[in-house]
Order: structure tokens, then sequence, then C-alpha cells
């Protein structure tokens, strides 16, 4: 998806063909994701970040596709601003505040994977921890306690800020997300909302290719693959 | 016929762009400041005759205010709904 002020867009693309498959920008003008297996909503600022992060671009016109894909069950990705986007369209429980200490953070974080329920974390090994940067001013994920107790008791959290060893703990947590939320989805689980940018890490020229396997997992789901089948890869 | 909207933070949601102001107004001497909330208003001028009070409350709940983390009023015409 490209709408005006994304600026993760082309980082998201390569992502999907460094993973082996193929990718298409689609403009948010647009009606149809007819013929696509998985979108993903990338970073950036849409719309200027009027309003709210999200608020405006969520009424593009593609949206209607998007939410359709997203109740057919297949995978929808929307990493930082699309993060912002997919939980003010509804499609994800939950808001985005500003960041706790009012800073935009750009720095590598520690991830602990918390479920693999998600296709994006379906190949990938429970408990394990990943290095992906994360580039916000507003990513403090809030949630009420009811919602907060829902999340947890399905599974819907699938990312948690942690340390490099995987200690999930306050001091590892960059923005003030309620506890250490850095990603979560529907309760289907083929929504997936998360503030880093795996597509930043997806090539070892970049920093590393942690991100890479959220890409190749989803690969791997569509192509109905084993789960946990990158573990050793 | 205009419409003025107030949103502000729900009780309970952090608001560290307060906090900061509250801590500035604080170190610039003026004491007995309790607490800051940051909102917004919306103006909206109308057509008259075309939305009425109805309509404007669906743009708060769809468009201008998130109701996850914010509250909305709104005043038409200078009267407090």
């Amino acid at each position: 998806m490209v709408f005006p002020g994304s600026n993760c867009d082309l980082d998201a693309y390569h992502a999907v063909i460094e993973a082996g498959e193929e990718a298409s920008y689609v403009w948010h003008m647009e009606k149809s994701l007819e013929g696509f297996d998985a979108v993903i909503l990338p970073g950036g600022f849409s719309y200027g970040d009027y309003l709210r992060c999200g608020a405006i671009a969520r009424f593009s016109p593609i949206m209607a596709s998007v939410r359709e894909m997203a109740e057919s069950g297949r995978p929808v990705l929307g990493i930082c601003n699309g993060f912002q986007i997919l939980t003010e369209a509804g499609l994800l429980p939950g808001v985005l505040l500003r960041n706790r200490d009012l800073k935009f953070i750009c720095k590598n974080v520690f991830l602990r994977v918390e479920s693999t329920a998600s296709p994006f974390t379906k190949a990938l090994e429970s408990r394990s921890v990943l290095k992906i940067p994360v580039a916000h001013g507003d990513g403090n994920y809030f949630v009420d306690g009811e919602t907060l107790w829902s999340l947890e008791e399905n599974g819907q959290v699938i990312f948690r800020y942690c340390s490099a060893d995987g200690e999930v703990a306050p001091q590892f947590n960059p923005n003030g997300s309620v506890s250490n939320i850095a990603g979560v989805s529907n309760a289907r689980g083929n929504v997936l909302g998360m503030m880093p940018h795996p597509e930043r890490v997806c090539e070892e020229i970049t920093g590393g290719t942690d991100g890479l396997l959220l890409f190749k997992s989803m690969i791997s789901f569509l192509k109905g693959g084993m789960a946990g089948e990158l573990v050793n890869s | 016929m205009k419409a003025t909207v107030y949103v502000t933070l729900k009780n309970g949601i952090a608001d560290p762009q307060g906090l900061a102001v509250r801590n500035a107004l604080d170190s610039m001497g003026f004491d007995g400041v309790k607490r800051v909330r940051i909102g917004k208003i919306i103006e909206i001028e109308l057509e008259d005759g075309c939305l009425d009070e109805t309509k404007v409350e669906e743009m708060c709940r769809s468009l201008l205010a998130n109701t996850v983390m914010e509250d909305f009023t709104f005043e038409m015409s200078g009267e407090k709904r």
C-alpha cells in the first residue's frame, strides 16, 4: 500500500522480493486488491499525521479492500504508521499514543516472539529474540485493562520489547507501551500491527536480517508451510 | 452556522505533553499547577440548515475523535450541548 506520506513502501517492497516473492505497489486511491495474497501497510507519515496518526488514511478508498482481505483470513501487516492505520480502522484493538518521553525514538531494539499463531511468526521459534529497529514518535501502545486481559488470553500479543537475551522488563520498553507490547494481532491472528520495522533489516548491508524472517514466514504460511520451519534454517 | 468541537484525552490516559507543560510552568515559578491536559479545538463552518447535531456527533465519532482514548463535546452556533 502506498498512502500520500508513506516512506517505507520501497523497503517493504524490497523485503518481499528479498524473501523470494513478487510484490507490487498499490496506490491508496485504488479500489481493488484482486490477485493479491497479502497486503503490507508501510511506515511513514500518511497525510502528515494530521488530526491523529493514521486517522485520515483509514478512509482511503483502498481500505475497504484491506478490510475484506483481513476478514478473508489473508495476511495483513501494518508496520509503524501502518499499525496506526489498522488501529484507527478498528482492524486491531487499542491505540498508539505519544511516546512516554515525548522523543522520536530511532534505534535498534530487541523483540521476543510471544506467539507463533500469526502468519508472520508461524515459522519462527516461540520466545526467540529478534533485533529490529524502531523509528517513531507515537508508538506507545495502549489498551484498557479488560482488553489487555483478553489479548493476553487469546495469544494476540505477538512481540514484546525485551533485552538482548529475551528478558521482558520496564527498562527495555522504549516508549511506554502497556505490558511492553511491540506487536499485536487480531483475534484470528492474520492481521498483525507492529511498531518496529522488520523491512529495514532484511539484508546484511542494512545491519541485519532478522526482519526477513517475518516475510519468509508469511510466504511459508501462504504456501502451506510447516510451523517452525525457519527455526533451524 | 458553526460547530466547535472539543477533543480531550480520557481520564486515565497518560498525557506526556501535558506533563511536560506542567513541569515547564512549575520551573517558571508558577506554583500550584496540579495537572495540565492538552486537547484540541476543531472549528467547523457549516452551511446553514445542512447538518444537524446528530451529523456533527457522527463526524466526531467517526473521524474527529478516537473514542478509545479521547472524549468529545461540541457546541453549535455557540450553544453548549
